[in-house]
């Protein structure tokens, strides 16, 4: 894993690089012109924090029913990054809606929940920050119970209201298009990966720390802590 | 009965009592109800009437924050008295105290909302009461679905300190659905052609997030109260 890392991380930085070349390649689309090109940064975004949402709602249901302290660390790292992408979703969103719709902000059904998912997930970092002991219980409950409360926000914001493009505008870009989308979908993805294995490979090394500053007040060794 | 609801109704019974001879929870939750009514018509009443909509949104704003004044205090009585600890040690099923505390919560809601309802119709001219039988189920489904994740997070934020900031901040973005139902449903039945599929949605819509959200508590109750 290690070894792999430089690489991925070489192969993520060059993908990165290539894709404002590929996106300046695409066509150019019809109405809205330049402003679509944010869509190669703004949907693989969003269907990479809708995956974070997933792989941490999960791990945080497994955390509190088999108590395993990784499933936990992945759940925190999966919040962690849901609030990274989702921030380039809202940032990046507004930025096009204010060309597209003429506005910064449309009470949208995808906008809205989008917003609301992250909330979610920031309302799980605060209570991880500031939850006190136990927060982690407490925060997988909010981590599984944003899971679960998806499809509802989803429904009850669809039917007040919808303007945002439909998902289906994926399956029928124009094939220039489409090559240029997913190999941003794959640079996302594989940039998210790479996150993820440095903030795991963190959260383990902050455990071992507690586990062995434990061990070592234990044994009565520990140096008086300057204060 | 069996072993279950008698716990159930056991646990209910005394947060009732509690209550009834205190008056405390349902005296200050009515006023701030009340409150909130106020400062809600001094922002949405434009030269003696209220925009569209305003009245069923008023209505559902004041019971969600009086909700979680409730939520915080029937809990905070709980902590103060060291007695959920209590209640934790009994031998009975963990998901029986649950239900018996979201039953004490959702009874003292349905208290507010039968002072609410009236006055926010009778300030406003909203013909809430027109419909009755659907208003009821509307506030019957959006309370239950409101207190069933309340009460689980009440529980669990008992221990921590921040536990006045983090109810909120928790509680609102998942009961959106709850909100944005009630508030719909109700808005439909009001309105000049009122809607009564519309409501029907939102009722069997809010049905299920009670189904949903009961269950996963339920299910989550034990773990997340095992220290």
């Amino acid at each position: 894993m290690r070894r792999l890392y430089p690489v991925g991380l070489a192969v993520a930085a060059a993908m990165f690089a290539a894709a404002p070349l590929l996106i300046d390649r695409a066509p150019t689309e019809s109405t809205m012109g330049l402003v679509q090109k944010i869509f190669y940064f703004h949907v693989p975004a969003a269907m990479t924090m809708f995956l974070s949402t997933f792989v941490s709602g999960i791990a945080s249901g497994v955390f509190l029913f088999r108590g395993k302290q990784a499933a936990d660390r992945v759940a925190l790292a999966a919040a962690e990054l849901t609030v990274v992408f989702g921030a380039m979703v809202l940032v990046t969103g507004p930025v096009w809606a204010r060309k597209a719709w003429g506005v910064w902000w449309q009470w949208d059904a995808r906008l809205t929940s989008s917003l609301l998912l992250w909330m979610i997930f920031v309302a799980y970092l605060l209570v991880r920050r500031y939850g006190g002991p136990g927060s982690e219980k407490l925060s997988a409950a909010v981590s599984l119970f944003g899971m679960a409360n998806v499809p509802f926000v989803y429904v009850s914001v669809n039917v007040w209201r919808t303007l945002h493009p439909k998902t289906s505008v994926v399956p029928t870009l124009s094939p220039g298009m489409r090559g240029t989308f997913w190999f941003c979908v794959a640079a996302f993805l594989l940039l998210y990966a790479l996150m993820m294995a440095a903030r795991l490979r963190l959260g383990k090394q902050q455990a071992e720390v507690e586990q062995l500053y434990l061990e070592l007040d234990e044994r009565g060794d520990l140096p008086s802590r300057a204060s | 009965m069996s072993q279950f609801a008698r716990v159930a109704w056991i646990v209910m019974q005394k947060d009732l009592t509690v209550e009834l001879r205190s008056r405390e929870i349902i005296s200050t939750t009515v006023f701030f109800a009340l409150s909130c009514v106020l400062v809600f018509a001094f922002a949405l009443v434009r030269d003696g009437r209220t925009v569209v909509d305003a009245a069923a949104g008023i209505l559902w704003i004041a019971i969600a924050f009086s909700g979680t004044l409730a939520l915080g205090r029937t809990f905070e009585r709980e902590r103060y008295t060291d007695t959920l600890r209590a209640l934790m040690l009994a031998p009975a099923d963990r998901p029986a105290i649950y239900v018996g505390k979201l039953l004490g919560v959702v009874a003292m809601l349905a208290a507010t909302e039968i002072l609410l309802v009236p006055l926010v119709a009778l300030l406003f001219q909203a013909g809430l009461l027109e419909r009755p039988l659907w208003l009821a189920a509307l506030l019957a489904t959006g309370t239950i679905g409101f207190a069933a994740v309340g009460t689980l997070f009440a529980a669990m934020l008992v221990r921590a300190r921040t536990r006045d900031v983090l109810l909120p901040v928790l509680l609102y973005p998942i009961t959106i659905p709850v909100i944005i139902g009630g508030v719909r449903g109700t808005a439909a039945l009001v309105a000049e052609t009122p809607d009564v599929a519309m409501a029907q949605f939102w009722v069997a819509l809010l049905f299920l997030f009670d189904v949903v959200f009961v269950v996963l508590s339920l299910w989550t109750f034990e773990p997340l109260m095992t220290e």
